[in-house]
């Protein structure tokens, strides 16, 4: 595959300077793909995740409207195969507000790792969407994953090592912090899950539910923000000031509480949940925090 | 849609269309892909652009504030000069660039047209200083298996390369345009590079640093050719050598039969070398070219003796062999056979070897930016491109890359040379098409730029837009010209 090659619609793939993983991306779709296994194995691989992705993000955006709309348990089914993926992993935590959009980064990392792992047999593989991680293990295999808890003091504060024997394949970031808005204050929340979309909205969801009512915490309505934020006039967290112990044990409390049924109804397999240097872990076989070790 | 690629509402929202996804972004905010975000109701590409600071004394020696070595932030008047670097391109190019900044200099109002240009015509000189034998002339040069270039002339103790230009870039196969265009991505910032010339060597090149040939870093440079080694170090062996060679793979130097040695009443000693007389004591040809003494093949310096003249020659004669850089010399004595005996050199004669290595300046690469910018990217300058080039020609526009100097052709079009070594690192980009990022300024009398047919409404005054937080601020290399300074003017 050339080092560089850009689709018609403006999708790019490049060559890390590594020289391993490749960087895909098309409009705000970023990905970093790696394969592990033998070197014809690994370039087909690569080929099928290029063939398919400048695919996805125009069959997303055919659908966007129904994708930004709440789910009810009623809807139609999407189209798309990411779509469906989507709104798949984000009604399962029906009757919660969430709209298919909460898994579309993982649901995207879900596809790619699909098309490189369909093609050839590798050792391993893996599909970073800003954070939001598939991956694939082969028997004996495992990978370590690093997390940073805080992205304004960004240091190798946990790892997940992960094994094929455990039945986790995705992981997932989310805070108030991030790309997209969060109604909660974790600065941030790892989600082990079978899959990248399905760790993508229980992120999301428990990262909403680590709160607290506290003046430090300003908030704003979404689509002052953002215009089109699926929250709309729900207020997110725009800044979080120094908070008490108990306040910081308060919303932890409340996050623990959304992950340990998450985990008891199968939806995730551990999670980690961070808040002004507090670090709670839920089940997370496997995840371990530098922080909690020390 | 004032932009053309963003449309704008009342509520300050603008849609931006650089992908299917359509993100509305309010002012101050970044779309979903953080590349793209609405500054003052205008779509910006959000990469930090890169200004820099005349924050250097005379001596190049940053200036200390407070007793803190310079920081990198913004220094409080010192000149500031807005360079292209991360400033982005507008698409189709009459539009305005995206920055036109008024300064003034001495009480001299000036503005500075800010772009990055899409160079599809450009390519990449690289001078290496060395005497070794790389390839022939016009053999290919190679990255990647792919031909990215050739090699040129040979020149004063160095080898020229011609890397890139547009029959590579885009005339060739898309891989051949790939590789290629990062073959010249990679040199031009300042990343070490190998590549093989056909039917010659393998090399590791990296602007500002010596090259490094077949495994072997270039040390020095020669010191002139062989005949130019004679002129210059001709006396010093007087009376301490009967004979010296000097061993060249372009000329071959004979002391006793050259001008220098005749001038010095010196006997002529009847050593023959092999090769070809040009003038009396200069040989070409003596060896083949290769990677021995001198940039010649040899390694056996007797190997290039073709007779010596017992009618001139005599026993006990002092014969020194030495190349053009001093790193290789031997010393012999004739036997009452004639036949050159290796003995240990005297102490004035090593003297003068080691003086021929002193003499010699580092061998380094030194890559040089070609392009022309003499097409479209004229028009985010002025609607009248032509009076740009006219500008130009009569030193009236100062022409920097990244606020480094350039050099124009003359003739037509706007041609331009810079070393990339001088522009603040990492300045090149490139795009998919394939063809190179680079970081250009026009800057003028603001008299000028309006006479010119230049846009005066999207002038922002320096102050304004160092306000934003998108600056990286580098220091100013000193050695260059002030680039926000004017130029003297020209004839017309």
């Amino acid at each position: 595959m050339p080092d560089l090659q850009q689709h018609d619609n403006g999708a790019i793939s490049t060559l890390l300077p590594d020289g391993r993983r490749w960087h895909f991306q098309h409009g705000p779709i970023d990905l970093v793909l790696r394969a592990d296994g033998s070197p014809s194995d690994c370039e087909a691989a690569y080929a099928a995740g290029w063939e398919r992705f400048p695919h996805v993000l125009p069959e997303l955006v055919g659908e966007l409207p129904l994708l930004h709309a709440p789910l009810s348990g009623k809807d139609a089914d999407p189209d798309g195969p990411v779509a469906r993926a989507m709104a798949e992993a984000c009604g399962r935590h029906l009757p919660a507000f969430v709209t298919p959009m909460a898994a579309v980064a993982g649901a995207v990392a879900d596809e790619i790792l699909i098309a490189m792992t369909s093609a050839v047999t590798l050792d391993r593989a893996f599909v970073n969407n800003g954070g939001d991680i598939a991956l694939w293990l082969a028997a004996g295999q495992s990978l370590s994953a690093g997390i940073v808890m805080d992205q304004d003091n960004p240091a190798l504060d946990a790892f997940a090592e992960i094994d094929a024997a455990s039945p986790v394949r995705g992981v997932a970031t989310s805070g108030w912090k991030g790309r997209s808005h969060s109604l909660g204050i974790a600065d941030s929340v790892t989600v082990l899950a079978r899959t990248a979309a399905a760790a993508d909205v229980a992120a999301t969801l428990i990262a909403n539910q680590v709160n607290v009512d506290d003046p430090a915490v300003t908030r704003q309505p979404a689509h002052t923000l953002d215009v089109d934020s699926d929250l709309g006039d729900r207020l997110v967290t725009a800044e979080v000031g120094p908070l008490s112990a108990a306040s910081v044990q308060a919303a932890l409390s409340q996050g623990r509480k959304v992950a340990e049924s998450m985990l008891a109804q199968g939806l995730i397999e551990g999670a980690l949940l961070s808040l002004k240097g507090e670090t709670w872990a839920v089940g997370a076989a496997g995840m371990q925090s530098k922080l909690a070790a020390e | 849609m004032p932009e053309g690629s963003a449309a704008q509402k009342d509520d300050g929202v603008i849609t931006c269309n650089a992908c299917p996804v359509l993100c509305r972004i309010r002012e101050a905010r970044t779309g979903a892909c953080d590349r793209y975000g609405n500054v003052e109701g205008v779509l910006t590409r959000m990469d930090p652009f890169i200004v820099t600071q005349k924050v250097a004394e005379k001596d190049g020696d940053l200036v200390s504030f407070e007793g803190r070595e310079w920081d990198g932030s913004l220094v409080q008047g010192a000149p500031i000069f807005v360079t292209g670097i991360g400033s982005g391109t507008t698409y189709p190019d009459y539009k305005p660039a995206p920055f036109i900044v008024a300064s003034e200099h001495n009480d001299v109002d000036m503005v500075t047209v800010v772009s990055e240009g899409v160079f599809s015509y450009c390519g990449v000189k690289v001078k290496i200083d060395t005497d070794r034998h790389v390839g022939p002339e016009t053999a290919a040069i190679r990255v990647k298996g792919e031909q990215v270039g050739h090699v040129t002339t040979a020149e004063y103790g160095s080898q020229m390369l011609s890397i890139g230009g547009v029959n590579h870039l885009t005339g060739g196969s898309k891989k051949e345009g790939n590789v290629t265009c990062q073959t010249m991505l990679s040199l031009c910032n300042g990343e070490a590079l190998e590549m093989s010339i056909d039917g010659g060597s393998e090399m590791v090149i990296q602007a500002g640093q010596p090259p490094i040939i077949n495994g072997h870093q270039e040390e020095r440079m020669r010191v002139g050719c062989g005949s130019a080694t004679l002129g210059i170090f001709a006396p010093q062996w007087h009376g301490h050598a009967d004979e010296v060679i000097v061993v060249d793979d372009h000329i071959t130097g004979v002391l006793t039969e050259h001008q220098a040695g005749r001038f010095l009443d010196m006997p002529s000693a009847g050593i023959r070398v092999r090769g070809r007389k040009s003038t009396p004591g200069r040989y070409f040809q003596v060896a083949e070219p290769g990677l021995g003494w001198g940039g010649t093949d040899i390694t056996e310096p007797l190997s290039i003796i073709d007779k010596i003249d017992p009618k001139s020659a005599w026993p006990g004669l002092r014969l020194l062999m030495v190349s053009t850089t001093g790193e290789d010399s031997g010393y012999f004595v004739l036997n009452d056979d004639l036949k050159p005996e290796p003995a240990d050199i005297p102490d004035p004669l090593q003297v003068v070897v080691d003086r021929i290595g002193e003499n010699c300046e580092p061998a380094l690469s030194t890559v040089v930016f070609m392009a022309g910018a003499g097409g479209s990217l004229r028009a985010g300058v002025t609607i009248n491109p032509v009076r740009l080039t006219r500008s130009i020609k009569r030193s009236l526009t100062r022409v920097t890359c990244g606020g480094a100097p350039v050099y124009i052709w003359p003739g037509g079009g706007i041609t331009l040379m810079v070393d990339v070594t001088t522009m603040p690192g990492d300045s090149f980009g490139y795009v998919p098409t394939p063809a190179l990022v680079a970081p250009i300024e026009f800057t003028m009398p603001r008299e000028e730029y309006e006479a010119l047919g230049g846009y005066t409404d999207p002038i922002k005054r320096i102050e304004d837009l160092v306000e934003t937080n998108r600056l990286e601020v580098r220091a100013w290399h000193a050695d260059a010209p002030w680039p926000g300074a004017p130029l003297g003017g020209g004839p017309a």
